[in-house]
Parts: structure tokens; C-alpha cells; sequence
């Protein structure tokens, strides 16, 4: 039978999430009657090369970091509820983050539990390193002729789908598209069809609303005095109700801070979109152009109106290359004259640089003055009218492949505590590995996602 | 419509949220009384756009309309200083950008923008 209402509730919108988000959504979903998900998306860009790195290292890692600390308070009231789990926080090793799983199953007393693995994303597996670097680059950077260290095509909803239908409790996936851990429940509940366009167009817009967790309920949407948030610390996570029909309610955990109203949901529905009546996605092709959004309750949005276009031949791969070295260092000056200090700090800093003779890249900042909202070679200073006197901070940051380059870059802010102007304070420095990526396109039909079981003791 | 018209930043009558994709942006730009809409389309151009964040590498702006909801989405060419994976920008996503958007003046008729302030 053909459920009217299905329930899907996110617990993390990013891999660096709050751990404790998910709670209050599984208290609320285990009330609700018919089926009920849960799903966290806990997979960025580079996040995949970096657990690819973490496999190499040790082949029973390279899963999410955060699976233990996201599935661990919710995975028991889950299993007592019904409430089925679908995350792509296998990232580089879906089956370890399975192997995981079991292992805190059975610590907290799940018994029977079937957990899935959808694997097939990963394109080392099916074709070379040169075949990838000949693939042309639609978005970041060129591969070139460098080492290959991930690359994942996002899979689409139909994996997830076929792995509920045969009786998951926890669906694990590498890479998918984000949208798909919301579209592949709907499909299964709804038996929706593969060309059913303006079906999977509304299931992937729900996922699209969900997929950032808080952001589509009062989260990174407080702006004091313009949109005031209520319990913003406290934010509650977002539920879907969704019908077979494809409309759709956005509300939220209930007993929890945040809102969720028309403008919150204007503000996610268009969050990373381009052209918005061509949303690309391995399951189709979402137009949200005409999308209406209405308030129909306290905390309760109404959104309709989205439309679909047939799925592109194509999947969308994220490849990762090595990207060297990024240096950071940073020194502050306070107090009569900082701004002078700072900037001679800066002139001091150039000179040095010109002598070690680099050619790498070199940014300076004053913070406190602009900064993020600066361009790499603007000067601030001289531009816009900032007070002498202050509480500044001077930001030196480089990239590249040659480690002691960069640390050299680094040590030159350090070595301004004795030889830089008076009164130099609190420096702090970084060194951070970099990934590189690009986005390719890959024919659709060398892609072959496999659906498997864990089976066996753990 | 009233005669009276106030010069004001697009943080008065607007909010908006910025999003990255590789070495590009896109902003929305939701305007907080519906009837602002139009004053945001004849004036939050392409051109004016491009020009404002031209400083941080910007080559290009594309406008889309959204007039059911309304809101305008700007997608900004080249603007992050890299993106995400080697920009030197503290702010490599370009999050704060939404809000640098919003420094843009434009001219809105008195009884509109008071509107929003009810």
C-alpha cells in the first residue's frame, strides 16, 4: 500500500555539524505514523579526498570521522521506532562506515539490524588515472598530467531506493548527490518512475531544502534587528512531509529554537542553485523557477510549484588532486599608532619576501580593517579611512608545493616578535595539507552502482 | 506610490545568502516587502553587480528572476580568488559575500521602505 505521508527528517547538513542536532528530529519522527527517515549529509567537495587519504593509511578507515558521534545517541531510538537511516557518510570506505555501524549496533543493544552499502561511485575502480585526466574540466581547476587521488561520480537516488526496498535499516553511500538521500526514500515509498519528471523534480527540491540541515530553519539566517531568530542556539533541524503527489511541507524538529518561515526557505531554496530552471542532478533536471512558497502554520511552509526535465546522460565526478601547501600566519598590534605598526609590519614583511625571492602567491590582510571582503591585492588602507589607534591583526597567507617555502613564508611573520615594530603580540601559524578539485562528466552508463548487504559477525 | 524617495543600502530592504561552486559565486537577494521587487529589478543590474565585486576578480554577472517568490539570483564568474581548495582569502567560500551585496545603494520609494520597517 501506498503510504499518504512520508517523514523525513535531517540530523547534519555538513561534515563539521552539531553532533546533538539529530535528537530532537528522532524524537519527533518516532511519533509520527507511516514511514519515517532520517538522513545526514556529511560530504563536501574535498572531504572525500581527504578520507581517501585517511584509507590509504589505514584500510579500515576513510569513512566519515563524525559517523560515530552523529549515529551513536540516535541509532538505538531509531531502530525501537522505525525510523530508517540514509547518510552518504561512507564517504572513501561505505563498507568500514557499515562495519562501524554494526559494531555500535551491537554495543547499544540493535538487534537484526540490515545495514546497506552502495558502493560504484568511485571511478578508480573502474578506469585508470589517464583516463580520468582525460576527461574535460567543467568546473575548477585543469587535472592536467597530476596524480590522481579521488574521483567519485555522484550517484543518483535509485541505489538508495533499491537497497530500502530490499529491507535497509541504514542505507551507507559514498558520494551521492545530496538531494538523493531524500529522493531515494520518497521513490521507494511512492514507487515513483524513472521519467516521472515533476515527481522526482518535487523529491529532489525536498532534499535540496533539507540537505543543509538548520540552514533551511532560522540557522545562518540571524541578522540582528532584520531577521531575529528565537533560541537560535537550540536551532532545530528540518522535517519533510511529503506526498505521493510530490507536495511538500518543510517544518521542524518540535521543542527546539530556530523558525522556519517564507524567507527562510527562499534563502535555502536558492542556496548554491545557478540557472534556476536548470538545477542538474543524476535523477533529473529540477526547474525551480516558478516555485511558489506559502506559510501555512507556525513553523510550517508549504512549497510547490517545482518542475522537471528529463536526467541528463551524464554523471557530475568530483576529482581531487594534490594541491601542496597553504601557509598562515598572523600577528596583532593594539593600542596608539596600530595601524601604522601593522602596516610598517607589512612593509617589513614584503622587503623580507622580495629577498627570499618566491614566486608563490602572497596575501596580506589587516584585520579590523576590511578583509574577507577585500580582493587579494587591494590596498585597504589606503583606500578607505580606518582609526589609528585600534586593535589590528596582520594576516599573512601563500600556497605551494614546496613545504620549507611555506614555512619560511610563516617563520618571517614569527620572527617579527624581535625584529619587526614595537609591540608585535599573539602570533599564531598554520600549515594546511591542500586537495585540489575539479568537476567532470562522465558517461552515465559506465557508472554501475551495487547495492550489498553486511553481512556476517563484526 | 509616494513622490518621496530614500537613497538606502539593499541591507534595509533585502536579505540574501551566498552559496560557491569552484571559483563561483551565486548571491540571493530576497527582498523583505514583495512590492520592492521591481525597484530591485530596474536597479540591482548586471552591470552594477559585475562593478562591485570587479575588485576580487569578478568577470562576469548573470541575473536570474524568480518572480513568484520574488527574488533575484546573481551568479558571479571568477569572484572567489580561486574557490574553496586554493583561495587566500580567510573567507575561501565566499560566505560573507551575500552581505557585501547588500552594501549596494539603491532608491526606494519612502512609503515601500517603511513598509519593512513595521
Amino acid at each position: 500500500m501506498v503510504s499518504s505521508v512520508v517523514h523525513i527528517g535531517c540530523g547534519a547538513g555538513f561534515s563539521g555539524d552539531r553532533v546533538d542536532a539529530a535528537i530532537p528530529v528522532v524524537a519527533t519522527l518516532a511519533k509520527k505514523e507511516g514511514p519515517k527517515y532520517l538522513i545526514f549529509e556529511t560530504l563536501a567537495e574535498r572531504t572525500l579526498a581527504l578520507a581517501q587519504k585517511h584509507r590509504r593509511k589505514d584500510p579500515s578507515h576513510g569513512y566519515s570521522p563524525f559517523l560515530e558521534s552523529y549515529i551513536r545517541p540516535i541509532l538505538k531510538k531509531c531502530h525501537e521506532s522505525g525510523i530508517k537511516i540514509v547518510s552518504n557518510f561512507g564517504a572513501a570506505n561505505p563498507k568500514g562506515g557499515a562495519i562501524k555501524i554494526a559494531e555500535i549496533a551491537k554495543e547499544t543493544g540493535c538487534n537484526d539490524i540490515k545495514i546497506a552499502i552502495v558502493e560504484g561511485d568511485d571511478l578508480l575502480q573502474i578506469m585508470s588515472g589517464a583516463d580520468i585526466q582525460n576527461h574535460p574540466t567543467i568546473e575548477g581547476l585543469d587535472i592536467g598530467d597530476n596524480e590522481v587521488l579521488a574521483a567519485n561520480a555522484y550517484l543518483g537516488a535509485r541505489p538508495i531506493a533499491e537497497a530500502l526496498q530490499k529491507g535497509a535499516d541504514v542505507v551507507v553511500v559514498g558520494r551521492c548527490t545530496d538531494p538523493a538521500l531524500v529522493l531515494g526514500p520518497l521513490i521507494k515509498e511512492f514507487s515513483w518512475a524513472e521519467n516521472d519528471w515533476s515527481k522526482l523534480a518535487a523529491g529532489t527540491m525536498a532534499g535540496h531544502l533539507l540537505e543543509c540541515g538548520g540552514q533551511v530553519t532560522g540557522a545562518y539566517f540571524a541578522d540582528p534587528g532584520y531577521k531575529d531568530v528565537p533560541n537560535l542556539a537550540n536551532v532545530g533541524f528540518p522535517l519533510a512531509e511529503v506526498k505521493s503527489d510530490g507536495t511538500l511541507i518543510i517544518t521542524k524538529a518540535e521543542n527546539t529554537g530556530g523558525l522556519v518561515s517564507a524567507q527562510t526557505v527562499k534563502e535555502q531554496l536558492l542556496y548554491e542553485i545557478h540557472d534556476p530552471e536548470n538545477y542538474y542532478t543524476a535523477d533529473v533536471i529540477l526547474d525551480i523557477s516558478k516555485v511558489e512558497v506559502t506559510e501555512v502554520g507556525l513553523d510550517r511552509v508549504e512549497v510547490s510549484g517545482a518542475n522537471g526535465k528529463p536526467r541528463p546522460d551524464t554523471l557530475k565526478a568530483t576529482v581531487s588532486i594534490d594541491g601542496g601547501w597553504m601557509g598562515e600566519a598572523e600577528m596583532s598590534y593594539a593600542g596608539p599608532n596600530a595601524l601604522k605598526r601593522a602596516r610598517l609590519a607589512i612593509d617589513v614583511l614584503k622587503s623580507r619576501y622580495r629577498d627570499i625571492g618566491t614566486n608563490y602567491p602572497i596575501r596580506f590582510d589587516i584585520l579590523g580593517t576590511m578583509s574577507v571582503h577585500s580582493g587579494d591585492n587591494e590596498d585597504i588602507t589606503s583606500s578607505h579611512s580606518y582609526p589609528e589607534d585600534g586593535d589590528y591583526r596582520i594576516r599573512v597567507a601563500t600556497c605551494g608545493h614546496e613545504k620549507e617555502v611555506i614555512e619560511r613564508i610563516n617563520q618571517e611573520v614569527l620572527s617579527l616578535y624581535c625584529s619587526g615594530p614595537a609591540a608585535g603580540g599573539g602570533f599564531r601559524q598554520h600549515l594546511t595539507d591542500q586537495v585540489q578539485t575539479a568537476s567532470i562528466l562522465v558517461d552515465r552508463e559506465k557508472i554501475r552502482p551495487k547495492v550489498n548487504f553486511l553481512t556476517g559477525n563484526v | 506610490m509616494s513622490k518621496q524617495v530614500e537613497n538606502v543600502r539593499l541591507h534595509e530592504i533585502a536579505h540574501a545568502r551566498a552559496g560557491d561552486k569552484g571559483n563561483r559565486s551565486n548571491i540571493s537577494l530576497i527582498p523583505y516587502n514583495p512590492a520592492i521587487y521591481d525597484c530591485l529589478l530596474d536597479q540591482v543590474t548586471e552591470a552594477r553587480v559585475l562593478d562591485l565585486f570587479k575588485k576580487k576578480g569578478a568577470s562576469k554577472v548573470t541575473r536570474y528572476e524568480l518572480p513568484n517568490l520574488p527574488a533575484l539570483n546573481f551568479v558571479i564568474d571568477d569572484v572567489l580568488e580561486g574557490g574553496v581548495n586554493s583561495a587566500l582569502n580567510l573567507d575561501q567560500h565566499g560566505k560573507t559575500l551575500s552581505f557585501f551585496l547588500l552594501t549596494l545603494l539603491v532608491k526606494v520609494p519612502a512609503d515601500l521602505y517603511k513598509d519593512k520597517k513595521n
